[in-house]
């Protein structure tokens, strides 16, 4: 068993080594396929990112009546906090918010000198609540709607900005959805390319195919070593689509960070370097193995 | 040893490669195929070696039934025999010391044994200083040397040569025929399919000749005739 394991595994590296150009040409579009495979992973972070960042955008203020006290804000606030629609909830006491409204009306001396003379504050206290996710708004605002709440509220954003809410809301989802129909239809087509050029390169190996088989060498003595063939492919396609996407994330980082802030793909794929070599070599050497699998299987007969 | 009984080969065109065909060859035994190209000779020999199965009859090798074989009994099957071929059918990326070693090789024998057998074959083929070389480094004759030190490396019973002088001059086929009779004298059984003339009578040993697919002749010691 180890003496055939290990004869498999000499022709396969034999193969590949001797047969120059063609193993040449199956890493390039390998590498290729494996490329596209990197830019899905990248563009499934982006879409991730775009997603959460529109999302991060969308929450829901509780604005409460001038006459309802701290403590019993901070009780909602608590009661808001237990509920497993909720990720975040901010409180805003009256000064805050008089404070915020100060410094971003500072230039406007009209609303400054109109404020001061005031004797008293007339901003109300709120809660910014967010959502884990943007369907789950409609429920906390009826949670808030609750008659034992109603009394210390004054109103919520929600009713006022439903519309534009559930509109971001189809957004994410229909962002996070696409992404995956995207990714799922690309990594069939780069698969399938893989699986078609190997195909074409075991196709040109046919007639020794049949030699082998002539002189008694056993169907996995004759498949073995295209495998190994196809896995090393895999491998050295791995390595170099590694290589080729650094300088490119690199490269277009910048860009994509002013569509979507506080992105940064190239430190994405710095910090996650070896889990995507890992990815790579794992899509390449599968694949590469089972495509030779395949291929040889239509030349193993008689 | 090779037993043929009442064998047919009919392609899907309704074409008859061969009509009812029986022979038998005893072992240590060295037998001509003769005939005209299209008479039946390859099928004779792809339906040996399992490349083909009979439309009608049996074809016997041994203990096995060839036409009976699964594909997956063939490789360990043809490890009993040697074969020949016109264009040599060596592996190109191979150098001559790994196509020979690679009969070995499929059938699981140990590196030291190769390391060992495979310089000595070819030596006793002339091939020694040329274990190095690929197949296409060598010449017609030299290639067919290389096929048939891989024909016998592994000592078939039957060693089954297809028209293995087609692509040579004179002087490569009379080395050819030589190591063939040499291979013979060591007691292996000996197919030689070929419509040459010279190489026939210059056997003197058994013909059997084919014509359109029949046996026409099967003489002890024949002569090449045309039918």
């Amino acid at each position: 068993m180890f003496t055939i394991l290990s004869r498999i595994f000499h022709f396969g590296f034999d193969n590949f080594r001797r047969n120059g150009w063609l193993s040449a040409a199956t890493v390039a579009i390998m590498t290729l396929a494996l490329l596209v495979f990197a830019g899905l992973i990248m563009f499934g972070v982006i879409t991730n990112r775009a997603a959460a960042s529109i999302q991060d955008k969308i929450d829901i203020s509780v604005y409460f009546n001038t006459n309802t006290s701290e403590d019993e804000i901070l009780n909602i606030r608590q009661s808001l906090q237990g509920l497993s629609e909720v990720s975040n909830v901010d409180y805003i006491s009256r000064d805050k918010a008089l404070d915020i409204f100060k410094t971003n009306h500072a230039s406007d001396p009209t609303i400054t000198q109109a404020i001061n003379e005031l004797s008293t504050n007339p901003l109300e206290a709120s809660l910014n609540i967010k959502a884990k996710n943007p369907d789950q708004y409609a429920a906390i605002a009826q949670y808030l709607s609750s008659s034992d709440l109603s009394q210390y509220i004054d109103s919520v954003s929600y009713t006022q900005n439903q519309d534009i809410i559930n509109r971001l809301a189809k957004i994410v989802k229909g962002v996070e959805s696409g992404a995956i129909v995207v990714i799922i239809f690309l990594a069939f087509i780069a698969g399938l390319v893989v699986f078609n050029t190997i195909r074409l390169a075991i196709y040109s190996n046919r007639d020794e195919i049949s030699i082998m088989r002539v002189v008694g060498a056993s169907n996995s003595l004759v498949r073995g070593p295209y495998m190994v063939d196809g896995m090393i492919c895999g491998a050295i396609a791995a390595l170099v689509s590694i290589v080729i996407a650094a300088p490119i994330t690199y490269f277009v980082s910048p860009y994509l960070n002013v569509f979507i802030p506080g992105l940064d793909i190239f430190q994405y794929f710095y910090t996650n370097i070896f889990q995507f070599f890992a990815y790579e070599l794992l899509f390449g050497v599968v694949i590469g193995g089972l495509s030779s699998f395949i291929a040889v299987r239509k030349y193993l007969k008689n | 040893m090779i037993v043929f009984q009442g064998v047919s080969k009919n392609f899907n065109g309704g074409s008859s490669a061969l009509e009812e065909i029986d022979f038998e060859i005893g072992p240590g035994e060295f037998v001509s195929l003769s005939g005209r190209s299209g008479a039946g000779k390859s099928t004779v020999i792809k339906l040996l070696i399992g490349e083909d199965k009979p439309s009608k009859g049996r074809v016997f090798f041994g203990q096995y039934e060839v036409n009976k074989l699964k594909d997956d009994d063939l490789p360990a099957f043809r490890r009993h025999i040697g074969v020949v071929f016109q264009d040599f059918r060596l592996l190109p990326t191979k150098t001559a010391y790994e196509n020979v070693a690679f009969a070995l090789e499929v059938a699981g024998r140990p590196a030291r044994e190769i390391t060992e057998l495979v310089p000595q074959i070819l030596d006793m083929v002339g091939l020694g200083d040329k274990m190095k070389n690929f197949p296409k480094q060598l010449s017609g004759g030299e290639c067919q040397r290389v096929a048939i030190a891989r024909a016998m490396i592994h000592r078939p019973e039957v060693v089954i040569a297809d028209e293995p002088t087609g692509n040579l001059d004179p002087f490569h086929t009379f080395e050819i025929m030589k190591l063939l009779e040499k291979i013979n004298e060591l007691g292996t059984t000996v197919l030689l399919a070929t419509h040459d003339k010279d190489v026939i009578n210059s056997l003197e040993k058994r013909v059997i000749t084919l014509d359109n697919g029949r046996i026409v002749r099967d003489e002890k010691k024949g002569k090449y005739m045309l039918v």
